[in-house]
């Protein structure tokens, strides 16, 4: 059964109910259950659940050791940029120390954040930084776009025996959708296809989804019938998915919060192009955020980011019309 | 904590020998077999007594993390040495398969979870692995090793932290060197700059802070021993500070292959020109002297002590053996996606 809950309640039900099946899974961070009426603390108790100092190398290394003594620590860090001050501890230390080891040790930790808060909180709590982090092997990344995945996503998560980063969009957090009861899992490395399409492929992650959708409905009335992808987790990355739809459609669209340099749109673009070039009739775009800080005021905030209409010029490009005006 | 009997002494005694041939053998590769050992190696030599004082207070089920400087825990713990050697050697049957090298040994099943190569970053590792243990209420302590350099790092200072506050079952050896590679400490430390012991650190965050003289494995074991009971009986984690001398220069680094140690001896000699530091360090050396006051309190005779030592010659010698004839990984296991993700 499915009943409508927020994002946000989504991936907090998804923790609860899969430390009810298996004591091993610890929940603790910043600002996690300071008070002891907490619901987590009255049903795991403080073994398991803590709040924590802030004191990120230590909060994520401990994840690490307990990983590595048999634990699966779900570590709460609030903001994606919250792990750049222990940046060590989740790319060099957590998803190195099983190859390291040849096979030995294995390190089931989740970090949770959010990310992609581009509602005013300027340039160090709005990044959208996952792009960094696709760069070793070793670390997953799910990026969760609505309610229903959010829960089955971390589920997922957390029974994963390798360390992934959670990402939660700060966007999104309120938005609510169905979300099935009871034990729910999305498995890791396989893309939602949230409208099916013939002309073009858009492949949209996290926030960015639910404009592609609606860039998508934009374009139908124009006749334009637009496939879009959400990869849902970047690390697996769904390639194949990605290319059989790109085969059927002969266009690409890769939109991402992210910036362009360095992010997953151009890890996406440069699989296409190697692997899909055969069945490419226009050169990919990317609508990404702009390789700039993301700006406090609103309207450049605003000019920085993908919206509906770029992403619809974008796909109005690709399929050989003229781009609307800016 | 059990009382040393004469056994353990000699076990103690045996462990000491054992790191000491391992780690000259390590040094006597680069000169006698150039190139079979790449990168970067850090020896323990000096810190023999340091570290089997330490893990002889180890109980079934208790874990330790370390550093980079890692070979003497596994040696002392019963990790075969031909798979040590040819994990050194980047050879097929190394303890990881070549995959981690000098710097990443590892032996989860003798509790040995593992080394951080990066300053600092094991220790809030082996914090997490106490909350395990504390969870688990099982009796269960962890050491975690690092040196004096790492006490400058945030990774330390929030780890003891959080320790203290939660009471975690752990025990902090800090084996102190005096050397961050080429600083010395009182030019990086306001604590020694002050000339106080780096064991004060510990006040900052309400546990006990003990300083101890790393060359003598006793002294190291009464008082790793007493902190790790206080550990177990839920009081807490203690800083100890292991006060030793390392033998060797900070590393062997290796580049490019075939040319020899990148300071071929002690930073005293070849940073600061002194010589005389470096040499009384030596007629200080832990292990003569504790062969010394084996002998001296009867616990083992010269004849029984030149023995172990033909022994541990033997042991090591079948591990540079073993691992010059291992065979060399193929090279497509670089890729298995089994040690990748697990």
């Amino acid at each position: 059964m499915a009943r409508e809950i927020p994002y946000i309640a989504a991936v907090e039900e998804a923790i609860f109910e899969e430390m009810g099946r298996d004591d091993t899974v610890l929940f603790y961070g910043q600002d996690v259950a300071p008070s002891d009426d907490n619901r987590f603390v009255q049903a795991y108790g403080r073994d398991r659940v803590r709040v924590s100092p802030i004191s990120e190398t230590a909060e994520i290394g401990m994840a690490v050791g307990l990983g590595l003594a048999g634990y699966r620590p779900v570590v709460e860090l609030l903001m994606a940029e919250f792990m750049l001050v222990a940046m060590n501890q989740v790319v060099n230390e957590a998803p190195r120390l099983r190859y390291m080891s040849g096979g030995q040790v294995k390190v089931p930790v989740v970090f949770k954040a959010g990310y992609g808060f581009t509602a005013g909180w300027s340039g160090q709590h709005t990044g959208s930084i996952y792009g960094a982090f696709m760069g070793f092997p070793g670390l997953k990344i799910a990026l969760p776009s609505t309610p229903a995945d959010a829960k089955g996503l971390m589920t997922t998560a957390i029974r994963d025996d390798n360390p992934v980063c959670y990402l939660i969009n700060y966007l999104l957090v309120l938005e609510h959708g169905d979300v099935p009861e009871g034990d729910y899992a999305v498995p890791f490395g396989e893309a939602a296809i949230r409208r099916s399409g013939g002309d073009v492929t858009i492949v949209a992650t996290g926030w960015t989804v639910g404009r592609a959708l609606a860039a998508a409905e934009t374009l139908a009335a124009e006749g334009i019938q637009a496939e879009v992808i959400d990869p849902r987790t970047l690390n697996p990355l769904d390639t194949a998915s990605i290319l059989s739809s790109v085969e059927k459609t002969g266009r690409l669209v890769l939109v991402d919060q992210g910036t362009r340099h360095g992010g997953a749109s151009a890890v996406i673009a440069a699989e296409v192009a190697e692997h899909g070039f055969g069945s490419l009739k226009a050169p990919i775009a990317q609508v990404t955020a702009l390789d700039v800080t993301v700006p406090y005021s609103e309207p450049m905030e605003a000019y920085v980011l993908p919206n509906e209409e770029k992403i619809a010029g974008s796909v109005r490009q690709v399929l050989g019309e003229a781009p609307v005006a800016a | 904590m059990e009382q040393l009997d004469n056994d353990r002494l000699v076990w103690m005694f045996t462990q000491m020998l054992r790191i000491r041939e391992f780690e000259e053998r390590v040094k006597r590769t680069f000169e006698e077999h150039p190139g079979v050992i790449r990168g970067h190696t850090h020896l323990a030599d000096g810190a023999e007594a340091s570290i089997v004082g330490s893990l002889a207070t180890l109980q079934p089920g208790d874990q330790l993390i370390a550093t980079y400087r890692c070979h003497g825990y596994p040696i002392t713990l019963g990790t075969d040495t031909k798979s040590i050697m040819a994990e050194i050697y980047g050879r097929k049957d190394g303890l990881c398969g070549g995959y981690g090298g000098s710097m990443h040994l590892v032996d989860p099943g003798r509790g040995f979870l593992g080394t951080s190569g990066i300053v600092g970053q094991g220790i809030p590792q082996a914090t997490g692995a106490a909350w395990a243990a504390q969870i688990r209420r099982q009796n269960q302590v962890v050491l975690g090793f690092f040196g004096d350099g790492a006490s400058k790092q945030g990774a330390f200072h929030e780890s003891l932290n959080l320790a203290s506050l939660w009471k975690l079952p752990i025990v902090y050896v800090m084996e102190n060197n005096n050397y961050n590679v080429a600083t010395r400490s009182e030019q990086e430390d306001a604590n020694a700059a002050a000339g106080e012991p780096l064991s004060v650190k510990a006040k900052a965050y309400s546990m006990p802070g003990v300083t101890v003289d790393g060359g003598d494995p006793v002294a190291v074991y009464e008082a790793v021993g007493a902190a790790a009971d206080r550990a177990r009986g839920g009081d807490g984690p203690t800083l100890v500070e292991s006060k030793v001398y390392r033998l060797s220069a900070h590393g062997n680094i290796i580049a490019p292959p075939g040319v020899p140690l990148h300071y071929p001896e002690h930073e005293a000699i070849t940073v600061f020109g002194n010589r005389e530091e470096y040499e009384a360090a030596l007629r200080g050396d832990p292990v003569p002297r504790f062969r010394a006051r084996l002998i001296e309190q009867g616990v083992l005779g010269p004849v029984g002590a030149d023995e172990i030592a033909t022994e541990v010659r033997h042991e090591m010698d079948a591990a540079v053996q073993f691992a010059l004839e291992d065979p060399y990984p193929e090279p497509e296991a670089a890729a298995r996606q089994d040690y990748v993700y697990a």
